[in-house]
């Protein structure tokens, strides 16, 4: 079970709070009309499914009920880094430095 | 190969079983193949031998990182059925039916393929409603299920609680006979043995590095760590690890990877006639030949590679297991570990080639492709010997997630096998 921060409500909590929703930054094309095939396959199901380092998005779902997104490594589950949505993503290279993966 | 018997059973053990000689060799890479596969499980082994039995490819190499069979083949809960729902998965998991009916004498080796029966439970109106339409629709399929009325399902497995006082009383089953289990360990030894006999080179602990492509996009080899292997045509057949191996290449996959957990009891004496799955409370049980209850849970919510589920997950498994098999309760759990499971969007999966020229896929089996070990492999190496899929696997492509051609088996395989 992981241990996971809100960013909104500023406290940790047991996993089973929490909605794992994949992913993070990935945009809603802005203009579905002029949107090629190529580029919907890439919006709605190509994942870089990362091993290593990944941003991804969480929802606090038993509690504030907001989303917000978080900063893993997927071959050890370690959170490198949580921060509230509409915030640039960081530097995913130098998370992984710091952290020493 | 020496072939197994009852004659030689009683040769060797005047040897006492001493002298039975190695299953398959231990070669190292030739600088060149036609075809290399990419992960040594169940798949990527059946494929290999139906390479060299029906299409006369034997210059093969077959490339796993760790040991064979040691990654999903060896960590599942041996489910095998067919009863989804599309008409595109009925003949592709019936397919699979079909081969493991003979395999264990097609490979003279015990595979324990036993058709104990599948049972699938229903505990709310609405899987009632589904589980019935998939009835239909098998039928209609040539698949074969059937339903079952709560005391009908009791009379097929005693074991079970069918009281209406438990949080999930169960309210009828989908019962599929030709369903069961088979040795998994079993299957990935018994395609590697006939696959080297054949003359496959089975290279053990050669982690793939990379992907060569040559001037005209084409595949030219891979790097290992057993340095550059040439190659005219390349299969990745690596399960979890899928999107990092096809990265190599260049090609993005429609893929997750979630860790997917199993344990196992004490042996026990039979107690437990059949495999009972069900979906909506996340729990699957069968007992092994060795007696071990085989008990399999859910995926975990994010993706991971770290091959160990939340403890959690598998405390809800048993939480379930206790209310349908009060008389479990008292039983002690010896081994709990995960896998790494590739799931797509669709939750079907892909056999299929791909935009690279030489560079073929067979993937997102997710939580449940070990059923079909013998048929994805048998028409994986059609697609990969003639360069354009079987008819059975030709819906199966990477391309239906642009075409909008899906197959959409979420409701049968969730999470379940
Ligand atoms: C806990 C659990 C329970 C399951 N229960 C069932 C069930 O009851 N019924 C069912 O039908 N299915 C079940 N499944 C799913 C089933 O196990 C898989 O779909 C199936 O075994 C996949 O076989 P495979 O040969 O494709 O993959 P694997 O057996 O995982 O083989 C892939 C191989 O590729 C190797 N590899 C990966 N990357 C590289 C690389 N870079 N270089 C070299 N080698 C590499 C890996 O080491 C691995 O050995 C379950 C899975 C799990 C984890
Ligand atoms: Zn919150």
């Amino acid at each position: 079970m992981l241990l996971v921060y809100c960013p909104y409500c500023q406290v940790e909590r047991p996993e089973t709070e929490f909605s794992c929703r994949g992913q993070a930054h990935i945009a809603r094309p802005a203009d579905p009309d002029t949107v090629s095939d190529e580029d919907w396959v890439e919006y709605l199901y190509l994942r870089d499914n990362t091993k290593g380092v990944y941003a991804e998005r969480w929802r606090h779902i038993h509690g504030c009920g907001r989303f917000f997104n978080a900063v893993r490594h997927t071959v050890s589950d370690d959170f490198l880094a949580f921060y509230k949505a509409g915030e640039p993503m960081p530097d995913l290279d130098t998370l992984a430095k710091e952290a020493g993966k | 190969m020496k072939r197994y018997s009852f004659l030689e059973l009683a040769k060797n053990a005047f040897s006492a079983h001493k002298n039975w000689g190695r299953q398959w060799r231990a070669p190292e890479p030739k600088a060149e193949y036609d075809v290399v596969i990419i992960g040594a499980g169940g798949h990527g082994l059946a494929t290999a031998y139906y390479l060299a039995k029906e299409h006369g490819i034997r210059n093969v190499a077959v490339l796993e990182k760790g040991w064979l069979g040691g990654g999903n083949t060896g960590r599942n809960t041996t489910i095998v059925r067919s009863n989804y729902l599309w008409e595109e998965s009925a003949a592709l998991y019936n397919h699979a039916i079909g081969l493991w009916q003979g395999l264990s004498q097609e490979l003279n080796y015990n595979v324990m393929y036993s058709a104990r029966g599948v049972m699938m439970l229903a505990h709310t109106v609405h899987d009632v409603q589904v589980a019935q339409r998939h009835i239909h629709a098998n039928r209609l399929a040539g698949v074969q299920n059937e339903w079952l009325t709560p005391e009908q399902a009791k009379d097929y497995c005693p074991p079970l609680n069918i009281k209406k006082d438990i949080r999930y009383p169960v309210m009828g089953a989908a019962l599929q006979r030709v369903g069961g289990t088979a040795r998994h360990d079993a299957v990935a030894w018994g395609y590697a043995r006939g696959a080297d006999d054949m003359g496959v080179d089975i290279i053990q602990n050669c982690l793939v590095t990379g992907i060569r492509r040559g001037a005209d996009g084409a595949v030219e080899g891979v790097d290992t760590a057993k340095g550059f292997i040439k190659a005219k045509k390349v299969g990745v057949v690596a399960a979890g690890n899928t999107t990092t191996v096809m990265d190599m290449a260049g090609v993005r996959m429609p893929l997750e990877s979630y860790p997917l957990q199993a344990l196992v009891s004490e042996p026990v004496k039979p107690a437990f006639p059949c495999v009972v799955m069900s979906n909506t409370i996340h729990a699957y049980i069968s007992q092994s030949d060795k007696g071990e209850l085989v008990i399999g849970a859910g995926t975990d919510q994010f993706i991971s590679y770290s091959q160990v589920g939340g403890i959690h997950i598998t405390n809800h498994t048993i939480d379930a297991i206790c209310e349908l098999f009060p008389h479990f309760r008292r039983m002690r759990m010896l081994r709990n570990w995960g896998g790494i499971v590739d799931v797509t969007p669709d939750r079907s999966p892909i056999l299929s080639k791909t935009p690279v020229q030489g560079l073929y896929v067979n993937c997102g089996w997710g939580t449940g492709g070990f059923k079909a070990t013998p048929g994805s492999g048998h028409v994986f190496a059609h697609t990969i010997a003639k360069d354009e899929p079987h008819r059975i696997n030709a819906p199966f492509t990477i391309d239906r997630f642009k075409t909008g051609r899906l197959i959409d088996e979420a409701a049968a395989a969730a999470v379940a096998h």
